[in-house]
């Protein structure tokens, strides 16, 4: 009976990664606006609470409701991502339930009521609750959005670095041992300043942008001074800020996801004294020959560079691609394992299960039910590798990791010295009047900032394939049991619908950013 | 608390938030009523504007309901969403369409014109409470699945599988299902008749909002009560607790609201406030208050039958396609400990709703009218 209906073909998994992907990638063109606009428009309600002058008012107003436009996408596609994991990933949702479940109802319990309360009191609550219950209600709003980021990227954190469970033979799942472990993981910690930090800059870009497109107008001067401002210190400390928790962030993966660090940097063969490649030219539509080291026709690179951002050490070891697949010894002389050694022993691990669970059904008991135990407890750190069936499988594609890696890196660094700039304009100099390549240069940062943003998540997720949960469970052992038809027209209702909606949106946005803000007092707006 | 204690606790929270939900679909009740309750332009956006002050809490107790479900009970998360895809994909989009909708439909430059954006209201009007509840009633119905966690050790590692094709929709072939879903329809409707009327201080609106009042309760009172008899006359799916054995035991949802009978007077004293409630603002002409008993008698009505079909050894997830695959609330919930934190982490919910009754007192303060709709405070 149980394998009537088994018939899971490839392409069933590759929609699913799409349209999971194409979800995610939708989702995190509203999220960081949401965080980033929140912080903007705090700090601009709460001059406002302090000065009581009716401009803050209005500018905190005016983001506001831009604030509001995007907001509603991020709700959209945010409900549509929680449930793809049941309808998408259901082994997925059975094997680590529970633990993973944990964080996305404390999400919802926490964090998105206190936003959904909040956020219809900063819309609709000027005229009937008072200042500082309004002021509050805005900071709510944000503060929600911020508690939610965590415990989603406490989730997205334990998928890249699963700790605090064990498997339970009996219940055919991973267990949660210690919720200190999952809520704290110190990858979570990171990957929650590192993506909330990048978020404020996309806030601070947007807001600089649409300022300086004022600029440019002659136009809503004093906001736009006022704003740039505002964002620009807000986006230069948050540069600041994304470079040191980056490089905490690629410290960690090189801890923990050692394939992604090595996907990352296209490093074949690694060793001691690594150089940190800044750019080199990688055919982006091909996997590189990793096997026969294939070099690409050019590479510059910063000596020393890799090592210390892997290991804080000049001369620290780094395993390459061929190194974390045939198997490699640390200078301190621990070794590790060769993929075909973790695949043999995953495969132990699956069977071991199955004898245990087949004579425990026939006899209930008896010594060589504990011998399937220890043959399951010895070889499960390798469990996921039992479904791999040949180790290149465990080599994410390198071309997109490599790329996607350098134009975060790339655009970060062009940011902070971006927000320098204008700051120096805003306070060494006068940003009204300022050259307009400065104001269309801060415009051009907008698209540019999006996809930075887009392109740590490529890392991140792209960086852990095969794998769902890391050397745990790959992609094609999570899925559901669906015909690949059924997920292919999801995909492209989602496709067409999430597209539509954006284009609304970011016509409705330029409208009401054509529209300028409403002023209380018409001699606020120069 | 015992073990299964906490998967007795885990199942009444999951049931209060299944139970809010219903009520909280006053949002959907009133915007499938957007039209005829609004009469004109100016009245359909204060109808709009009404339930858009609310529409994120019942989205958002949505979003609650399914990751309470997932961190209490994966196995049901996995095997009803994986397996009934096109049911909630369906159920997903009409909520995505709604989530926009409120937001865009009055701005300048919303490419699809207010009209769409209103159709797609009332679009998740419908969709939304009809295809929820649809989805509720297989909890005393069934649906057709398999579970075998074993397969986890084969070549294809899916535990579970759905038994038919058509991946959810078949539940709405089951006339009892639909019997269920329109009835919470119906129910949706009289609970946003009686949010807007409470919450629109408008007397033409009030005024239309009474007369379709009459018509919903009666479509609601014929649809509930036909489910509730067939409901206690019909076979149901126990489980024997020492073994964990499903069998069908005839008259199970009847047998269990007499063996717990604090559900049974949960359930009557939930009708008795839903009648008093709609009975009371039809023959009132100054009664605008009856959201409140009848909010009130949803949540006890709702509440009452979702802890029917879990509790009292009961499978609440029956598989009519093999009957050992039925999920209860000892088979398909999270280990002791992931039950115990989360236990911990459910008592900041009092905190939760404080606030928000706090807010919502703070938002609501003023009654709405056709004036503040013109202020750039509006949808």
């Amino acid at each position: 009976m149980s394998n009537i209906l088994l018939s899971i073909d490839a392409g069933m998994i590759e929609w699913s990664r799409a349209q999971f992907a194409l979800t995610a990638i939708y989702h995190w063109l509203f999220v960081p606006l949401t965080l980033g606009l929140a912080v903007v428009m705090g700090v601009m309600e709460t001059c406002y609470y302090r000065t009581r002058k009716p401009f803050w008012k209005d500018a905190a107003k005016f983001w506001q409701k831009l604030f509001g436009i995007n907001f509603a996408m991020g709700v959209a596609t945010g409900i549509i991502l929680e449930f793809e994991f049941g309808t998408n990933w259901s082994n997925y949702s059975w094997f680590v339930g529970d633990i993973f479940g944990a964080p996305l109802a404390i999400e919802g319990i926490v964090a998105f009521f206190m936003e959904s309360t909040f956020v219809a009191v900063m819309f609709f609550g000027w005229k009937k609750v008072s200042a500082g219950f309004h002021l509050a209600s805005t900071w709510l709003t944000g503060l929600g959005a911020t508690i939610s980021a965590w415990w989603i990227l406490v989730a997205n954190a334990w998928m890249q670095y699963p700790v605090g469970c064990e498997f339970n033979p009996e219940t055919m799942r991973n267990e949660m041992v210690s919720f200190a472990e999952v809520a704290l993981s110190p990858l979570a910690i990171d990957k929650f300043f590192h993506t909330v930090i990048s978020a404020w800059i996309i806030g601070a870009v947007f807001t600089v942008a649409v300022s300086c497109w004022y600029l440019l107008k002659g136009r809503e001067k004093k906001l736009a001074v006022e704003s740039i401002r505002i964002g620009a210190i807000v986006g230069l400390v948050a540069s600041v800020g994304a470079a040191l928790t980056g490089h905490q962030s690629a410290y960690r993966v090189a801890q923990v996801q050692p394939m992604k660090l090595a996907a990352m940097e296209a490093l074949y063969n690694g060793g001691t004294d690594q150089s940190l490649t800044g750019i080199a030219l990688i055919n982006p539509f091909v996997q590189p020959d990793y096997e026969n080291d294939e070099e690409p026709p050019m590479r510059i690179a910063v000596p020393y560079a890799l090592s210390i951002l892997a290991t804080n050490n000049p001369h620290g070891y780094v395993p390459g691609i061929n190194d974390i697949l045939n198997g490699y010894t640390r200078p301190d002389g621990t070794t590790e394992l060769s993929a075909g050694e973790k695949i043999e022993r995953g495969k132990l691990a699956i069977s071991a299960l199955a004898s245990y669970r087949q004579m425990k059904r026939e006899y209930g008991g008896g010594a060589m039910l504990k011998e399937q135990l220890k043959v399951l407890k010895e070889n499960m750190p390798y469990f996921g590798y039992g479904y791999i069936h040949d180790k290149s499988e465990l080599v994410p594609f390198v071309p997109i990791n490599f790329y996607a890696f350098r134009v975060m890196v790339g655009v970060g660094c062009l940011l902070i010295l971006f927000f320098m700039v204008v700051l120096f304009f805003v306070y060494k100099k006068d940003i009204v009047a300022a050259p307009k390549w400065l104001h269309w240069s801060a415009i051009a940062m907008l698209p540019l900032a999006y996809i930075a943003s887009e392109s740590g998540w490529l890392v991140a997720e792209f960086g852990r394939q095969p794998w769902t949960i890391q050397d745990m469970l790959p992609t094609w052992a999570s899925v559901s049991n669906l015909h690949s038809s059924s997920v292919m027209i999801t995909f492209f209702i989602f496709l067409v619908l999430f597209t539509t909606m954006l284009a609304v949106e970011l016509n409705i946005m330029l409208k009401q950013i054509k529209k300028g803000p409403e002023y209380e007092n018409m001699n606020e707006s120069v | 608390m015992s073990y299964e204690m906490l998967q007795q606790y885990w199942w009444f929270l999951v049931s209060l938030l299944g139970a809010l939900l219903v009520l909280l679909m006053f949002v959907q009740g009133a915007n499938s009523l957007v039209g005829s309750l609004g009469g004109d332009a100016e009245g359909r956006r204060v109808v709009i504007n009404s339930t858009g002050r609310k529409w994120e809490f019942t989205f958002t107790t949505l979003v609650t309901f399914g990751g309470a479900f997932f961190a209490s009970f994966p196995l049901f998360y996995s095997t009803s969403f994986g397996g009934a895809y096109w049911l909630w994909m369906v159920i997903l989009f009409s909520f995505v369409l709604q989530a926009v909708s409120y937001e865009f439909q009055n701005k300048l430059g919303n490419l699809l014109g207010a009209r769409t954006f209103q159709f797609f209201l009332v679009l998740n009007g419908i969709l939304g409470p009809v295809l929820l509840g649809g989805a509720v009633a297989t909890f005393f119905e069934g649906s057709n699945f398999i579970v075998e966690k074993d397969n986890l050790t084969g070549m294809q590692p899916v535990i579970s599988q759905w038994a038919n094709a058509s991946h959810g929709l078949d539940a709405l072939l089951n006339p009892w299902v639909l019997v269920f879903g329109f009835a919470v329809f119906f129910l949706a409707r009289i609970l946003g008749i009686l949010y807007v009327m409470n919450n629109v201080d408008d007397e033409d609106i009030r005024s239309r909002a009474s007369m379709r009042l009459v018509g919903s309760t009666i479509a609601f009172l014929l649809l509930f009560v036909t489910y509730l008899v067939h409901l206690f006359l019909k076979d149901g799916y126990a489980v024997e607790p020492a073994t964990g054995e499903i069998y069908i035991e005839p008259y199970k949802y009847l047998h269990n609201f007499l063996d717990m009978w604090y559900l049974l007077v949960l359930l009557l004293v939930g009708v008795v406030l839903v009648l008093y409630g709609i009975v009371r603002t039809i023959i009132s002409k100054t009664y605008i208050d009856g959201i409140w008993p009848v909010g009130l008698g949803v949540l006890f009505t709702v509440l009452a039958l979702l802890l029917s079909a879990g509790w009292n050894n009961t499978a609440y997830y029956p598989s009519t396609a093999d009957l050992q695959s039925s999920l209860t609330i000892a088979n398909s919930c999270s280990s002791e400990f992931t039950l115990r934190t989360m236990a911990y982490v459910s008592l900041i919910i009092p905190f939760v709703i404080a606030y928000i009754m706090v807010a919502w007192n703070k938002i609501d303060s003023k009654k709405l009218d056709k004036e503040e709709i013109k202020t750039d405070e509006a949808y």
